[in-house]
């Protein structure tokens, strides 16, 4: 982890990542940057492992027998792929690595307000993660991500109790990360940073801590609940006892439509501030940006019932839902817009991070149109259950929150470790990743409006061609993400050193060295601008 | 807290001034999230009591309302001392913090003995839900509903009650030992906020579970 830096002759520079040595220098410290590494291991190592199921699906599927897998294996498959993206990987992702790295940079503040808290967040994530390892190491769980009762307190055999725990465990740490931010936001900001001139990627991780905040413990509770059932057989949910399995599913929804803008608002975010930064263009809309993150935080919230429309809701709840949920598309296309205006005139440059960052625009607005017709009563009753749902919720976390997360590392990853990678090889992996994912996920709208169901191991052979086309295309997003995972690790050995400000970008965190010291700036910057002040192009008429 | 001086400044902070309005926000900000955990539970509630009204109202019946009302004087007794405890920080008077930390833990402690004196008469009246569930009339499984959410409630009410404790104790150390003074008292203030918090969930849980019998 310590990078070459001996060749220059010069005395080396002491930043964050040669300050201290040895294993306990990086387990017991409180450095929001380092911590942010450790965050970056873990969710790399869970990424690895739910991409593993992901493999296997996809394997499975490649034949419409069901040949590798009982119908059993394949329900702890998709389970575990489902709890491993979700849980240990999405939701962490952007807010925990990045968040944790940018935010008191870009408030220029010396660390996040609680320190020994977010090391504490760490240790419950990875903690959590370990009951999850567990129970799959111990034959995996098979109730679907979801845990939908009563399934999974009467009828599942599986270790629902490990993994639910391991949940509970995780989103204590989630909670503790939005509650760290927040406080950060609101109170560490340098002087003169008010909170418009906060660069957006600080708004939508503001936004992302409202959700976990107001919504992870409703989860934490619905899981005890669940537990409570399992143990002590009492009905809360088992209607056999007097319980209600509707009551689980409002509660779990309350909280994981959210989670959905958990994942997606951060990777916004991160757009937000690629997108200006190779247009060399203030971003159009700052404010309309800023306020479409919080307005997704508080619709998200008036939404969850769009995911029981067949399951025995009132004709008028669900009308009141599907209309509430077609209102998330105004926000969303506010931010699509301005993005897309900000391009307009711009000198547009097609480095690393804003081919993710195109990536995520084009992939996004795919998942959201998608997601319009899924919030019509009729078409929702029509697909659901389907690979069309797939389809639709992988553009949103696939194609939208992890183009986001990987762009944001592209973009970050001089000022994190101060080397560069290789300019070559990260374009190719965008494309590769781009190509990868179109083919992987547009068969499966096609095959969802066919009627293909999902959670089955076996299908109807008139399905194949575009199964295998999924398959296939899963492989090339695998290689994908093989590539990133080489050159970042060979660049912290072999790469070039960053200078402070590799992409000739504005904004606060690239005023600092790279990698920037302990306390982030020798002194206390005074902040007297907006963050995307870029020079008019007003001078060089001759450029289009 | 570090282990340094009174008016202990992390690295992080500008100012004293900062560090205080931060932890109080950060303890504001948790507070939320508890709300939002107790909040299923009382989701969890109105559903079920407005499904089986007949049943909540006779198991309530069962709850014994005079040990439920001594324990919420004693509660609110114990946020008024708790109350004066972070006065006293304010104003760096050692003794009279002591003093009420003391009297609110001790406030604390006969709350949670009265209410595991009710536990155990529930045992023995056999209306803890599980297989000894013993409820006269027809509607005995709606009945146990009522007692799951009575344990579950008070119960993750109790377990509070018990962090408030360790946390007071942790208060009466550091205060002790001086490390409290009218610069520095965000401990204090941050744990009062807590204690009034529990207090405040107590005063819903009260009518909910033992009145519902009895307003008509």
């Amino acid at each position: 982890m310590t990078g070459a830096h001996a060749e220059t002759g010069a005395p080396p520079r002491t930043h964050y990542l040669n300050a201290s040595y040895g294993i306990r220098s990086w387990l017991l410290t409180t450095d929001h940057k380092r911590i942010g590494i450790l965050y970056l291991i873990s969710v790399t190592f869970f990424f690895a492992i739910g991409g593993l199921m992901a493999v296997l699906i996809r394997l499975e599927l490649a034949t419409p027998q069901g040949d590798l897998f009982q119908a059993d294996v394949y329900n702890r498959l998709f389970t575990m792929h489902g709890i491993m993206m979700i849980f240990f990987f999405l939701i962490p992702s952007i807010p925990a690595v990045l968040g944790n790295f940018l935010i008191p940079i870009m408030v220029g503040a010396r660390d996040l307000a609680f320190p020994r808290l977010n090391l504490f967040s760490w240790y419950l994530f990875n903690l959590g993660g370990l009951f999850t390892i567990w129970a799959l190491v111990h034959g995996g769980v098979d109730t679907g991500w979801t845990f939908y009762t009563p399934y999974s307190t009467t009828y599942a055999n599986t270790h629902v109790i490990a993994t639910a725990l391991g949940i509970f465990i995780a989103g204590f740490s989630s909670i503790l990360t939005g509650l760290n931010f927040v406080v950060t936001i609101h109170r560490m900001r340098a002087p003169g940073l008010t909170w418009f001139r906060l660069p957006l990627f600080v708004w939508s991780l503001y936004a992302t801590s409202l959700i976990i905040i107001l919504g992870t413990p409703v989860l934490a509770i619905t899981l005890l609940l669940l537990a409570a059932e399992r143990i002590v057989h009492v009905g809360i949910f088992d209607p056999a006892l007097g319980g209600d399995p509707l009551l689980f599913q409002h509660l779990f929804w309350f909280y994981s439509h959210p989670a959905v803008y958990i994942m997606v608002l951060p990777a916004m975010g991160v757009v937000s501030e690629i997108v200006p930064a190779f247009a060399r263009k203030k971003i159009f809309g700052y404010r309309f940006i800023a306020y479409a993150s919080v307005a997704l935080a508080v619709l998200s919230f008036l939404v969850w019932g769009h995911h029981m429309f067949v399951a025995g809701m009132s004709i008028y709840a669900a009308t009141v839902f599907s209309a509430l949920s077609m209102l998330v598309a105004v926000p969303s296309a506010v931010k699509v817009f301005n993005w897309t205006a900000t391009l307009y005139q711009g000198s547009v440059s097609w480095e690393t991070p804003m081919l993710y960052a195109l990536g995520f625009i084009g992939l996004f607005t795919m998942g959201g149109l998608t997601g319009v017709m899924l919030a019509t009563l009729g078409i929702d009753v029509h697909v659901h259950d389907t690979y069309f749902i797939i389809a639709h919720f992988h553009y949103i976390m696939v194609g939208g929150a992890i183009m986001g997360y990987l762009g944001g590392l592209h973009y970050w990853w001089p000022k994190i470790t101060g080397k560069l990678y290789s300019r070559f090889w990260s374009r190719i992996s965008a494309m590769v990743i781009f190509i990868g994912f179109n083919v992987t996920f547009f068969p499966q709208f096609i095959l969802g409006y066919l009627g293909m169901p999902r959670r089955y191991h076996a299908y109807p052979p008139e399905f194949q061609v575009l199964n295998v086309m999924s398959s296939a295309g899963a492989t090339i997003l695998g290689v994908g993400y093989v590539i990133p995972l080489v050159y970042f690790i060979w660049s912290m050995r072999y790469g070039r050193d960053a200078s402070s400000n590799p992409w000739g970008v504005v904004g606060l965190e690239w005023e600092t060295t790279s990698p920037p010291p302990t306390e982030n700036f020798e002194t206390t910057p005074v902040v007297t601008r907006g963050p995307y002040e870029y020079p008019h192009r007003q001078e060089d008429p001759g450029a289009r | 807290m570090p282990a340094s001086a009174p008016a202990a400044l992390a690295h992080h902070f500008d100012s004293r001034e900062q560090q205080r309005e931060a932890a109080s926000l950060g303890m504001w900000v948790f507070l939320v999230t508890e709300i939002m955990f107790f909040g299923g539970l009382f989701a969890a509630y109105v559903v079920f009591r407005s499904a089986f009204p007949g049943a909540f109202a006779a198991a309530s019946l069962r709850l014994d309302v005079l040990l439920g009302t001594t324990n919420t004087a004693v509660l609110i007794a114990s946020s008024l001392t708790m109350a004066l405890a972070v006065r006293g920080a304010q104003r760096g008077r050692r003794a009279t913090v002591v003093l009420f930390l003391v009297l609110t833990m001790v406030l604390g402690s006969v709350f949670l003995g009265i209410k595991l004196h009710e536990y155990h008469e529930k045992f023995v009246e056999h209306v803890v839900p599980g297989a000894g569930f013993r409820f006269p009339g027809p509607g005995a499984g709606h009945a146990q509903m009522f007692f799951v959410l009575y344990f579950a409630m008070t119960g993750l009410h109790a377990l509070h009650m018990i962090v408030g404790l360790g946390v007071l104790t942790v208060m009466l150390v550091l205060a002790a030992r001086g490390r409290v003074s009218a610069e520095y008292y965000n401990p204090i203030e941050c744990a009062g906020l807590y204690w009034h918090f529990v207090d405040i969930v107590w005063i819903f849980l009260f009518p909910l579970l033992y009145l519902v019998g009895r307003h008509g």
